[in-house]
């Protein structure tokens, strides 16, 4: 206990000291740090906040140190998070090599790939884009059809990616491809790592009723990966792929993500509906709507502080992630519908040509995605049924 | 799922053994059939267990286990349907007596000696500030006049506590209901439990009666309601587990078209959505009664969003229960029914929805 408190103590005055008043005030998406060889940093002090926490091994707290990490314990991880919190310090760094990429690495990459990979990440010097769905492999992700030809010292990879987020702006891709088409379909798929400058690789951006996305239609043309770049065993990339989703579902549960907007609910609604001379809101129906969510929300931050807890104490969430994922994205989809409800009519006010512009409209319509990507409501329902229920 | 420490699990374990044994659904169809009460003999037994006395300090022969600890026997109750006067008096009067400092009933509540019953509500829907029930000052004590609806356990209940207006505030009152003026009228319910309508009638009460009045009866009031939400919605929890785990069985067992039911990907979903409402209403009201524990400032809202929460998710529950069984889910024979019959009463108890979203709009400034 001593210990996190000279933990706790230390962190605070090394936060004190080294995190810029920049990097202490609340961020949008348009703020995020993510890194990579061609980021242009938005401020010296992102930059500077960003090497410095590096340097102490703090953009991946738990990483061991050799991987760019501080080898934190669970608590010492939480109290960092906390005193981070306390000065509403920004992340120094967002990325999907930390989020997905890195987790399964660290469980199933080479020594030589976590040296070489991992401390890159750690540094955000590269960014890393998923290359999973395809046109023809939504839901059903294992029947893939992007072939990855084993050529000996190489793979030729050649087929088509979608909705690969940042895909235009990704230094390296982690990739499924099928490696053995005999195989039955979960057995013949292999985890590639490429650079998504080599030759054959193109990317299009994807147009979406939101507005613009990061999302991209990704094209390989016989592009050469080198051989070294197989994470895992041929043939065994769908174990990683399912590990690496558990993460993904994990990160879009959490209603904290900037993903979900932060409008305040009851605020809007009283500041566009106001209040009767009881001080209700001036439109019962939809005040009893606002009820019943605001009850669920706060039953689903419970679920979410408890699934935290669970993580904290070496616990595996497993299908539990997909409860926390089909509950989470559900239930933004109601927070969403009741914003453009208590909207109403100013809410419709929207140029689809500058979308970002007003955020209302497009995040109502972008939350549709949420119960579509990373595993469908159906899918996690499937799940559920058969790993939890044993329906089937 | 729940992480549960060992004496946790312990305390689950000995609950789930001794219902099975002594109060399993059976228990309650047979009493339901023969038109009875709650069994004394059961009573007695429980409180051998310590559960009338896990919020009671030791001052008053507790065992002073805490909210977490009753929840967990309420859970296992909710999965058996067991009957007893536990969230009446060993919960909610035990809380009430415990924040008044009165031991000496306390006491009798903790070993089974007594039945103390809550007399809060005299609308049909939960409003317990709503109260016309009045105390007058009379020489050293007070008359009192007014009523009560749905006593919980309030037919053969030893004392009652009642809510009563006064010309300094809120008072609670611990009354015998054998005193002269006091009407107990005994309910049959759909769940088949002891509830009373109660009225008063230029009663008598000498000073001994009053237990607080003024800010100390509203607190005392605030703090038996939040812990007995919490409580009730543990026991709402255990049904809500119940019917989904026996359905999911049932599932699996029945055969239709040459199939079995599981094998029905309609009936897979809402069978994976139930569970998904049941494991975040498993989440919130684990938090509400450790917030009790820890004494945290949101324990008044997650009792409430707990107990709000639960009631909807026991009734998903009994509905998609019911239906996913067909026409046998409808027969007396088989024991949904009275689960159905079990979560309705207990979501209307204390309040639902609509009460306690009505409360967290005001609070919010809606």
């Amino acid at each position: 206990m001593t210990d996190l408190h000279e933990f706790r103590a230390a962190t605070r005055a090394w936060l004190e000291e080294n995190c810029p008043d920049e990097m202490r005030q609340p961020m949008s998406e348009a703020d995020v740090c993510w890194g990579g060889r061609n980021w242009t940093f938005q401020s010296q002090a992102q930059q500077d906040w960003l090497k410095r926490m590096a340097a102490k091994g703090w953009t991946v707290p738990t990483w061991p140190t050799v991987c760019g990490g501080a080898a934190l314990s669970g608590d010492q991880d939480r109290i960092l998070k906390e005193e981070m919190a306390r000065i509403n310090a920004r992340p120094p760094l967002q990325s999907f090599g930390i989020w997905m990429l890195g987790p399964a690495l660290l469980a199933f990459g080479t020594d030589a790939q976590k040296q070489h990979f991992l401390p890159q990440i750690a540094r955000g010097e590269i960014r890393w884009c998923q290359g999973y769905s395809e046109p023809g492999a939504g839901s059903d992700l294992a029947s893939l059809q992007t072939k990855g030809v084993d050529c000996g010292d190489h793979f030729e990879v050649s087929g088509q990616k979608i909705w690969t987020s940042y895909a235009d702006q990704a230094d390296w891709i982690f990739c499924l491809v099928r490696t053995e088409p005999e195989a039955v379909k979960h057995k013949g798929i292999s985890f590639l790592l490429f650079d998504m400058a080599s030759p054959g690789v193109t990317t299009k951006p994807i147009q979406l009723i939101s507005g613009s996305s990061p999302f991209c239609e990704t094209f390989f043309d016989a592009v050469k990966v080198p051989a070294e770049q197989i994470v895992g065993d041929r043939g065994n990339g769908w174990t990683i792929a399912k590990y690496l989703l558990t993460h993904e579902r994990e990160m879009i549960g959490a209603t904290d993500s900037p993903l979900f907007g932060s409008e305040d609910l009851v605020e809007a609604a009283r500041d566009a509906l106001g209040l009767d001379d009881q001080g209700r809101l001036d439109d019962p129906i939809l005040r009893g709507r606002i009820a019943d969510f605001l009850i669920d929300e706060i039953a689903f931050d419970a679920e979410l502080a408890r699934a935290k807890s669970w993580i904290r104490a070496g616990k595996q969430l497993g299908a539990e992630s997909a409860t926390l994922k089909y509950t989470g994205t559900e239930l933004n989809k109601r927070r969403q519908e009741l914003l453009m409800a208590a909207g109403g009519l100013d809410a419709l006010e929207w140029d689809f040509t500058d979308a970002a512009a007003d955020e209302k409209a497009s995040l109502w319509l972008r939350s549709k995605g949420n119960s579509i990507e990373g595993g469908t409501s159906e899918v996690m329902l499937s799940i559920l049924s058969k790993a939890v229920l044993e329906l089937g | 799922m729940r992480l549960l420490n060992e004496e946790q699990t312990m305390i689950r374990d000995m609950a789930a053994g001794f219902l099975d044994e002594k109060a399993p659904v059976d228990a309650l169809r047979t009493q339901r059939d023969a038109g009875g009460g709650f069994d004394a003999a059961l009573l007695k037994d429980m409180a051998e267990m310590g559960w009338f006395g896990m919020l009671l300090g030791e001052d008053a022969g507790g065992v002073d286990m805490g909210a977490q600890a009753a929840g967990l026997v309420a859970e296992e109750m909710g999965r058996r349907l067991s009957a007893s006067p536990f969230l009446s008096s060993g919960v909610m009067a035990a809380t009430t007596l415990r924040a008044t400092s009165e031991t000496s009933w306390a006491a009798k509540v903790a070993v089974g000696h007594a039945v103390v019953a809550m007399g809060i509500d005299e609308r049909i829907r939960h409003r317990p500030n709503a109260i016309e029930t009045r105390a007058e000052k009379s020489g050293n004590g007070f008359v009192l006049n007014g009523a009560k609806k749905f006593v919980s356990d309030g037919a053969g209940a030893d004392r009652i506590i009642v809510t009563a207006g006064t010309d300094d505030g809120l008072a609670l009152f611990l009354i015998d209901p054998g005193l002269d003026g006091v009407d107990t009228r005994a309910l049959k319910t759909v769940d088949n439990r002891n509830a009373a309508d109660l009225s008063f009638s230029g009663v008598q009460l000498d000073g001994a009666a009053l237990l607080a009045i003024g800010s100390a009866a509203q607190d005392a009031l605030d703090s038996a309601l939040r812990v007995g939400r919490s409580v009730a919605s543990a026991e709402l929890i255990g049904v809500s587990k119940e019917v989904a785990g026996r359905t999911t069985a049932y599932l699996k067992e029945r055969k239709q078209f040459g199939l079995t039911l599981a094998s029905f990907q309609a009936l897979q979903h809402r069978a994976a959505d139930l569970y998904t409402q049941i494991q975040t209403t498993d989440a919130v009201v684990a938090a509400a009664l450790q917030a009790i524990d820890d004494g945290a400032e949101d324990a008044e809202l997650l009792s409430r969003v707990a107990k709000a929460k639960a009631g909807k998710t026991a009734s998903l529950a009994v509905r998609e229960a019911l239906q996913m069984h067909g026409g046998i889910g409808m027969t007396d024979e088989l024991d949904i029914g009275l689960f159905m019959k079990k979560a309705r009463a207990c979501a209307e108890y204390l309040g639902d929805g609509e009460c306690h979203g009505e409360w967290l709009l005001q609070q919010r400034g809606l």
